[in-house]
């Protein structure tokens, strides 16, 4: 006999079948994520999450008898009152009374409901979307690095000494190697000096002993040196290659009085969407939130989303902004940059040709894509709006602009996918 | 191989055994196994596992060693998410027929329960798979690692080769057919599959070099087509009848590719060693709860497993056994542990104790004082239905409550017999005929092929008691028949008795 520990071997011997049956069941899963995203909010999205698949591609179908027809005994256990004779009615439910090897159903194999790791539920969720042209610009070079902190090391030159670590270091050495601390030799020093001032003869064994003491103190703190060249550390840094593509997405949105709790809600979780999806997929994407009344300002995420201000409408005064902060800190041949807009389509009218001037001129040449969704209240489109029409001109002479009108929750997430698929020209050209 | 049972494991409960208490507990098992039940046995290698570990190796089908396909990773994922959330507990033991036998622990389980899977699995199912006949004839313990390695690397190379796609097509169609890809009738005294694995290059070569005629292209002359109209030449060319639907796509489907012939050919191979495993796991279970009983009984008595231990075990061990009546909620079916080990202690009694009804019943072994040998006989030479008609008793029949409800598929049920004088002989036969796996899978055949027309594949299912097969599953399974085969393949249902075609269904190639 044998015994044989295998707790050890390596796990997960089932993830390549686990990474098949996605594979398999991919068109499935994918309606069942959408499916999913569309009944919780977006601030939900990403745990792990249970997803029901109901799949024909996930059906091994067997040749099995049919038990709708034909004539069988089955053998029962626990008999209670029956005799032999004894007419039963035939139940009406399918199986009922005749065990479940007879259900209609074989094995109810009709679907099932499993859990997707967050990995794989955000995978699925955002499969092939990819901001557009993102390799277009320019790269940085390859070969710049940055130094990042990483933990301690035990040579170093002296400039990255870590005083504190080499201190305690030293501190614990001392203690376990028992050297006296200074003030015991100064103690024992003074007895001693005060015994041969006395210059009395009874406590001789006494000074011998003390001058003894001082001498073994000595010997041990030069023997064991303050600091050893063991307690030193240094700082360690490793490099890190600098990331090769950065980008920049601007989101833009309007927040004045002329939209609703209910627009701002669409707007809302469009950018929620947005972000999750630019913080999964790439690592080195910078995200800047302007929010504009009559007035624009740039803002963090929370108060981007949370906060809310009234105002009138200028659109104009967000993309100013826009150019201010690019101006600042994003030169254009380090970053791509990528804008998102999300408005009800109110702007003061006087403000719209700038706006058309400003977009032309200034912001589409420098953006690699400008988005723009229109929200509205569920009552539907009734008119078409300035901005709408203004952008729509701006998509007809061909710039890189892509607008599209949300009025419900549901329709978020089917926009949010065609404003990002990677076909987005063909998808343009449907529309 | 693999066994799984529903006895719970105590996941809470801290772990309170070690691998010297583990060889302890064998030690003192194996006296008692080997000496007293005289049980014979192969080798044992026992491997603790964890949790995780033990899920792995439950959706692929309990082997150690799978070739991958996504249905693998499906099961998985079920039995995780049941297993997560506490709506099913994991089998507590799975058991390999092979030599030497490998059991798995699992790392959760209390002491009682190591030992408990010790004794089930190690020496009761061990005992099993190296006795019975079915095993013996059908399986080979000794390559069959071997062989499944094989299986693996051969699959996972032709998936790198020919592309994930393409041997998934081949894999789903071929698993749909694995219930039709068994020989029921043995042909060949041993199967070696070791040699199997050797010899399957250059019987593949040799295939290629020899002559099919289905490949035939070049018209024949009047004379010769004169004579391939000749039915039984033909199906004796093309060696039909076959029941084994894969072993004839393997040799004879015309347009299949090499490495698809051998995919067919593991598969039916997996196929085939599965099959003593359904035809016999009431008697394996059975056993296995009888040994288990036995042994920890013994333990009890010389004073190796506490009192505490003992009522542990014994919860586990009716838990195991429980057959809900016909009329409770979780009734799914005749439990195979109760009525296994029901039969086992009723086997006991017989020779120790009988009654007069059992001189009648049982005269050769009534009274004979033997149960060893004569359980381990049982064991050794029965299938599930055979053992029943062989020795359930009327006692063992009352005990149950046993009744034979009749459905002619029309009117209402009608109870057909009970456990009185009148019904044991009726209820015997009608348990026995329920645990006849070849009665109770659709008998399918290939009968021929229109060698002359468009190479129509054209299969008969026999028709018993008007008991047809389900048309939405057969559609499918048909679909993927035509796609081996490559052209239309049709399917007649015909019943036994008169010989009429009841039903027809037909499918093409879809690729």
């Amino acid at each position: 006999m044998n015994i044989v520990d295998r707790r050890l071997n390596p796990q997960g011997k089932s993830l390549s079948n686990r990474r098949r049956f996605i594979r398999r069941a991919k068109q499935e899963l994918t309606e069942a994520v959408r499916k999913a995203t569309g009944e919780r909010s977006v601030s939900d999205l990403g745990g792990e999450d249970r997803v029901w698949v109901k799949a024909d591609r996930l059906k091994e179908p067997v040749i099995r008898p049919s038990s709708a027809h034909g004539e069988r005994d089955y053998v029962l256990p626990g008999n209670k009152q029956y005799q032999e004779g004894d007419r039963i009615k035939r139940p009406q439910s399918q199986g009922g009374g005749r065990g479940s090897e007879a259900s209609e159903e074989g094995e109810g194999e009709d679907g099932f409901q499993f859990a997707l790791s967050q990995e794989e539920f955000l995978d699925i969720f955002f499969d092939d979307l990819e901001l557009p042209d993102l390799l277009r610009k320019e790269m940085k070079s390859a070969d710049s690095f940055t130094q990042v902190r990483a933990g301690h090391a035990i040579s170093g030159s002296i400039p990255n000494l870590n005083l504190k670590r080499t201190m305690q270091n030293s501190l614990a050495r001392r203690i376990a190697l028992k050297r006296p601390r200074p003030a015991d030799i100064i103690e024992a020093k003074a007895e001693l000096a005060a015994l041969e001032g006395e210059a009395d003869g009874a406590d001789e064994a006494r000074g011998k002993e003390l001058a003894l003491q001082v001498e073994i103190h000595e010997r041990r703190s030069r023997r064991i040196p303050f600091i050893d060249p063991v307690d030193v550390r240094f700082n360690r840094y490793e490099l890190v290659p600098q990331p090769v593509t950065s980008a920049v997405m601007f989101c833009l949105m309007d927040v004045s009085g002329s939209m609703t709790e209910h627009m701002k809600d669409l707007a809302k979780r469009f950018y929620k969407l947005l972000y999750l999806f630019l913080v999964r997929r790439y690592k080195h994407v910078e995200i800047v939130f302007i929010r504009h009344t009559h007035l624009a300002r740039e803002v963090d995420e929370e108060t981007f989303f949370m906060s809310t201000e009234t105002g009138g409408t200028v659109v104009s005064t967000a993309f100013e902004e826009m150019l201010r902060v690019v101006a600042a800190r994003y030169p254009r041949n380090q970053w791509n940059i990528y804008a998102a807009q999300a408005s009800d389509g109110d702007n003061v009218p006087s403000d719209n040709a700038k706006v058309a001037a400003l977009l032309k001129q200034k912001i589409l040449p420098m953006c690699q894509y400008f988005a723009y969704i229109e929200v509205k209240n569920q009552d539907g489109f009734a008119q078409t709006t300035d901005l709408w029409r203004t952008y729509d001109q701006l998509i007809k002479a061909g710039q890189p602009i892509e607008a599209r009108r949300v009025s419900e929750r549901g329709q978020i997430f089917p926009v949010f996918r065609e404003l990002f698929a990677p076909n987005r020209q063909t998808q343009k050209a449907a529309t | 191989m693999n066994h799984t049972s529903p006895l719970r494991p105590d996941k809470d409960r801290e772990k309170d055994w070690d691998f010297d208490s583990l060889r302890r507990s064998y030690d003192a098992i194996s006296d008692i196994a080997l000496k007293e039940l005289k049980l014979d046995i192969y080798p044992n290698q026992i491997e603790v596992i964890t949790f995780e570990q033990m899920l792995d190796a439950y959706s692929s089908i309990g082997m150690p060693l799978m070739y991958q396909h996504w249905s693998f990773g499906k099961n998985f994922a079920r039995d995780e998410l049941l297993y997560r959330h506490g709506l099913r507990n994991l089998a507590y033991e799975i058991v390999i027929n092979s030599n030497p036998c490998i059991a798995y622990l699992m790392e959760e389980n209390s002491m009682m329960m190591q030992t408990l899977v010790i004794a089930h699995a190690a020496f009761g199912h061990n005992h099993f798979f190296k006795n019975n006949n079915l095993f013996k004839q059908w399986t080979d313990a000794d390559g069959i690692l071997d062989y499944l390695e094989f299986a693996k690397t051969y699959i996972s190379r032709c998936e790198s080769r020919y592309g994930e796609d393409a041997v998934e097509r081949v894999l789903d169609a071929a698993h749909a057919l694995m219930a039709q890809a068994v020989n029921r009738y043995p042909r060949r005294k041993s199967l070696n599959l070791r040699e199997e694995e050797k010899r399957a290059r250059e019987r593949l070569e040799e295939q290629e070099r020899s002559y099919n005629e289905l490949w035939r292209s070049v018209p024949a002359t009047g004379a010769r087509s004169a004579q391939s109209h000749n039915i039984a030449e033909r199906r004796n060319l093309l060696g039909l009848p076959e029941e084994n639907i894969l072993y004839f796509l393997e040799k004879k489907a015309p347009l299949l590719k090499t490495w698809e012939r051998e995919i067919l050919r593991i598969v039916r191979h997996v196929a085939q060693y599965f099959y003593p495993q359904k035809q016999t796991k009431m008697m394996n279970e059975g056993c296995a709860t009888f040994v288990h009983y036995y042994v920890m009984n013994r333990l009890h008595d010389t004073g190796f497993l506490t009192d505490g231990a003992m009522f542990e075990f014994l919860q586990s061990h009716t838990g195991a056994v429980f057959q809900p009546d016909f009329d409770h909620p979780g009734y799914s079916g005749i439990n195979p542990y109760a009525l296994g080990f029901g039969m086992a202690e009723d086997i006991q009694r017989v020779c120790m104790n009988p009654t007069d009804e059992d001189r009648a019943w049982l005269p050769e072994i009534a009274g004979c004082k033997d149960w060893v040998n004569v359980l381990k006989d049982g064991w050794a030479n029965h299938r599930d239905e055979s053992f029943v008609r062989q020795f359930m008793t009327p006692a063992l029949m009352r005990k149950m409550k046993f009744f034979d409800l009749h459905d002619d598929g029309r009117s209402d049920l009608t109870v057909k017999a009970i456990h009185n004088e009148r019904g044991y002989r009726t209820v015997r036969t009608n348990l026995a005929d329920q645990f006849d796996v070849v009665q109770n899978e659709p008998e399918i055949e290939v009968v021929d092929v229109d060698l002359d027309g468009d190479r129509r594949l054209i299969l008969q299912h026999r028709v018993y008691s008007g008991i047809l097969v389900k048309e939405s599953d057969t559609a499918q399974v048909l679909r993927h028949l035509a796609n081996l085969w490559g052209y239309e393949v049709t399917l007649a249902e015909v019943s036994a008795e008169s010989e009429a075609v009841l039903k027809k269904h037909s499918a093409r190639p879809t690729g």
